[in-house]
């Protein structure tokens, strides 16, 4: 069985070197989808998970616990939960948003964010520990504070939002059931690799998956690079 | 900070920004089975379709269970799928006001090369017969599918309640026939598919075709309007224009001009082809 | 801002868990001048200084500064150990003035002259966490200054330097101090103490056992905690009032 298995890898690599538009189109699509998940799952994240890390607000325990679990949510329940929401016969169907690459957005958002979120209030608790009496001394607000610990924790914070970026490029479950897997407007490398799978194309369906890899390992790389440029200056 | 949120914000609209425009094009939405996506027939058919109309047709593949599912809550404008009784199903309940035939293809029998049933030959309830009496691994993709429904007439025609009979050799897997050929290459099992999907399968192991040619193996293509009667926002004129070139002349011909290692796969057979 | 005196601490008490840190302290602060607040360790002082500073409730007793009530006044603290963010020491002086909602040009200003006022104007950009001990609380007293309050506390801020960078907090606590702000600073320096204050408050399990002017409690101490601090005995720990 190996010996079908290093087939299949060789052939793989073999393909991708000519792999055509189809595929980086929906490459193009995939960052887009992930990304912009990304960002919109940040500016929700961030703040939540740095308020959570310093507010005492009752029940904090218990939210903070939630919360850690909600990272583990499976893409494809996201997915089913926002296709009942969007499709025509659910409350907001009237916004046509369902098969859309929109859609997949905010699907993808909606599992980003609590990761972001519960990372935050990690890291955001751990920079209060040293810097949270000094910044209440100064009387600042709430927001005030949750705001200069954000950026006193940057840094790591930048790893937080790989993990999201990482969870989302490579996540098929949500992105499937809210786009469709439509050839040419919402088929993702996932979704593409899953239809490969499914028709038996293997040496295909392995070929994208290493460009997947390698988008994943370029856009860590260059998230790297640019933190570490801007970590040297303030370390 | 401000830097922070100013590079976000940019690479955000970038984002957007390439994204294909959220253009006023004419579209629709199609729902349609896996098995005929993964024939590669829409890659075939609907380029012709948009550059005559401009309408770009959308498919999104799903078992024919979930298609007429997603029919029925209002999701696609129009539905394109094998399983006449569903079809007709689908009518009564007032989600679609006419059905149309289209095509057909034809359901194989796929087994290991060695044929351990004996189940090979033109008769596919004798092939069923045997396949039970010899309990040999048999696939079946038990996902409401219109290959599923098939199947599971096929064993009753067949006068086997497979219920009583039913155990390890019998693989109720939940999924598309892709996987489903996926494991019965694993297993050296049977398995019934169409033939598109055999065709363009690429993971055949010892897998070949066994039972083929009997006339209860034809498979019979049926395409609706979702009624815009239960669902107002239904692209309903440009639905129809689909609708009516699919079974023109034109589309017709261009369904039967799609060909696999030089055989065809689905036969034209809409009544009454209009003019387009 | 001297209208911030006489501050009149009234019996506080704080019991974490039941343990008494302050267990009725109680001490009337009048005259300008910086005060400096001695004892033995776990004798309550730094987090005297915290419930000046609002940072801590006290669970018993009241601090009124001149009849004001704690809330309205201008306070700040620096630790012994000063906590940077991750930027710019421009920007970290700048974030004390948050609170106040000041026009950019206006905070820009008074950074510039809190950053000149220590001696670290050339500093400006760099990176906070760059810079040296005694640099860092330049900074902290830069930070201090910049919001011009009315009391400042300190809670053994020169513990971590050198004579050096020593000289040169001191220099600045005293130039507050003669500009106006009420100082109060905590410190086993009994050199530092010497050259500073004006006025001492010595405490002990919680409590205030002795306060007079520093010539008084330096030359002749009265309790047996101010006299074993001034003879610079060791162990200088917790104490047992002998009689």
């Amino acid at each position: 069985m190996s010996a079908g298995m290093l087939d299949t890898i060789s052939t793989a690599v073999g393909l991708i070197g000519s792999l055509d538009r189809d595929v980086t189109s929906i490459a193009v699509l995939s960052l887009q989808v992930s990304l912009l998940a990304v960002v919109c799952g940040s500016i929700l994240g961030i703040p939540l998970g740095a308020l959570l890390a310093i507010s005492d607000i009752p029940g904090r325990g218990a939210l903070v616990a939630l919360l850690n679990a909600s990272m583990g949510l499976p893409a494809v329940v996201v997915g089913l939960l926002v296709y009942l929401l969007l499709s025509r016969s659910g409350p907001f169907g009237s916004a046509g948003l369902l098969f859309t690459p929109a859609a997949m957005v905010i699907a993808q958002t909606i599992l980003v964010t609590p990761l972001v979120a519960a990372l935050t209030r990690q890291l955001i608790e751990d920079a209060d520990r040293e810097l949270g009496e000094q910044l209440r001394s100064m009387r600042l607000t709430t927001w005030q504070r949750a705001r200069a610990l954000a950026f006193d924790a940057r840094f790591s914070l930048t790893i937080a939002v790989l993990a999201a970026f990482g969870r989302a490029v490579a996540e098929v479950g949500a992105v499937l059931v809210v786009g469709g897997n439509i050839a040419g407007h919402t088929r993702t490398m996932t979704t593409a690799i899953s239809l490969e799978t499914q028709k038996g194309d293997l040496p295909l369906a392995l070929a994208l998956g290493f460009v997947l890899i390698a988008i994943v390992i370029l856009v860590n790389a260059v998230a790297s690079g640019v933190r570490g440029y801007v970590m040297r200056a303030y370390e | 900070m401000d830097l922070i949120r100013r590079s976000l914000l940019s690479l955000a609209f970038a984002c957007l920004a390439t994204t294909p425009a959220l253009a006023k094009e004419r579209s629709i939405t199609v729902a349609s089975t896996t098995s005929t996506e993964q024939s590669g027939l829409f890659k075939q058919l609907l380029p012709p379709f948009t550059m005559k109309t401009g309408i770009e047709v959308k498919v999104v593949a799903l078992g024919t269970g979930q298609a007429l599912d997603v029919g029925r809550r209002g999701d696609a404008d129009v539905v394109f799928v094998h399983d006449k009784s569903a079809e007709e199903k689908f009518v009564s309940e007032g989600f679609a006001t006419a059905r149309q035939e289209v095509m057909y293809n034809d359901f194989i029998i796929i087994g290991p090369k060695g044929d351990p049933a004996k189940a090979g030959g033109r008769d596919v309830l004798e092939g069923l017969r045997r396949i039970a009496t010899a309990k040999t691994q048999f696939i079946s993709r038990s996902d409401r599918s219109g290959t599923h429904a098939a199947e599971l007439r096929y064993w009753i025609d067949a006068g086997i309640d497979l219920s009583a009979i039913k155990g390890d050799w019998y693989k109720e897997i939940g999924q598309g026939m892709g996987p489903a050929l996926n494991i019965a290459s694993a297993h050296n099992g049977y398995v019934l598919t169409d033939r598109g999907t055999w065709l363009s399968f690429k993971n055949r192991g010892d897998l070949m075709i066994l039972v083929e040619g009997d006339q209860r193996l034809f498979n019979q293509y049926g395409v609706m309007l979702v009624s815009p009667a239960k669902h107002a926002h239904v692209k309903a004129a440009d639905g129809q224009v689909f609708i009516e070139w699919l079974v023109s002349t034109e589309g017709q011909r261009t369904i039967a001009d799609y060909k696999i290692e030089g055989q065809q796969l689905f036969f034209p057979n809409a009544r009454g082809t209009g003019h387009f | 801002m001297s209208s911030i005196l006489p501050i009149v601490i009234d019996a506080i008490a704080f019991r974490p868990g039941g343990r008494p840190v302050l267990n009725g302290l109680s001490a009337t602060l009048p005259a300008s001048g910086i005060t400096a607040v001695i004892g033995p360790n776990g004798a309550g002082k730094s987090v005297t200084l915290r419930v000046l500073d609002g940072l801590i409730q006290a669970d018993a007793g009241t601090v009124r500064f001149g009849g004001r009530t704690a809330g309205a006044v201008r306070r700040a603290f620096v630790f012994q150990r000063p906590a940077l963010i991750r930027a710019s020491v421009a920007r970290n002086v700048n974030l004390a003035l948050a609170p106040l909602y000041l026009e950019k040009s206006e905070a820009r200003a008074r950074v510039e002259a809190a950053l000149l006022k220590v001696g670290l104007q050339d500093r400006a950009g760099d990176p906070a966490r760059k810079l040296s001990g005694g640099e860092q609380q330049r900074l902290a007293l830069a930070r201090a200054w910049v919001t011009e309050p009315e009391l400042l506390l300190l809670d053994e801020p020169t513990a971590n330097l050198d004579p050096a960078a020593t000289e040169a907090i001191e220099a600045l606590v005293s130039a507050m101090d003669r500009a106006g702000t009420k100082v109060i600073i905590v410190s086993h320096n009994l050199g530092q103490v010497a050259r500073l204050a004006e006025d001492i408050l010595v405490l002990s399990e919680g409590r205030a056992v002795e306060h007079g002017s520093a010539q008084h409690v330096l030359a002749q101490p009265r309790t047996p905690q101010a006299q074993a601090y001034i003879k610079g005995e060791l162990p200088w720990t917790s104490f047992a009032v002998a009689s």
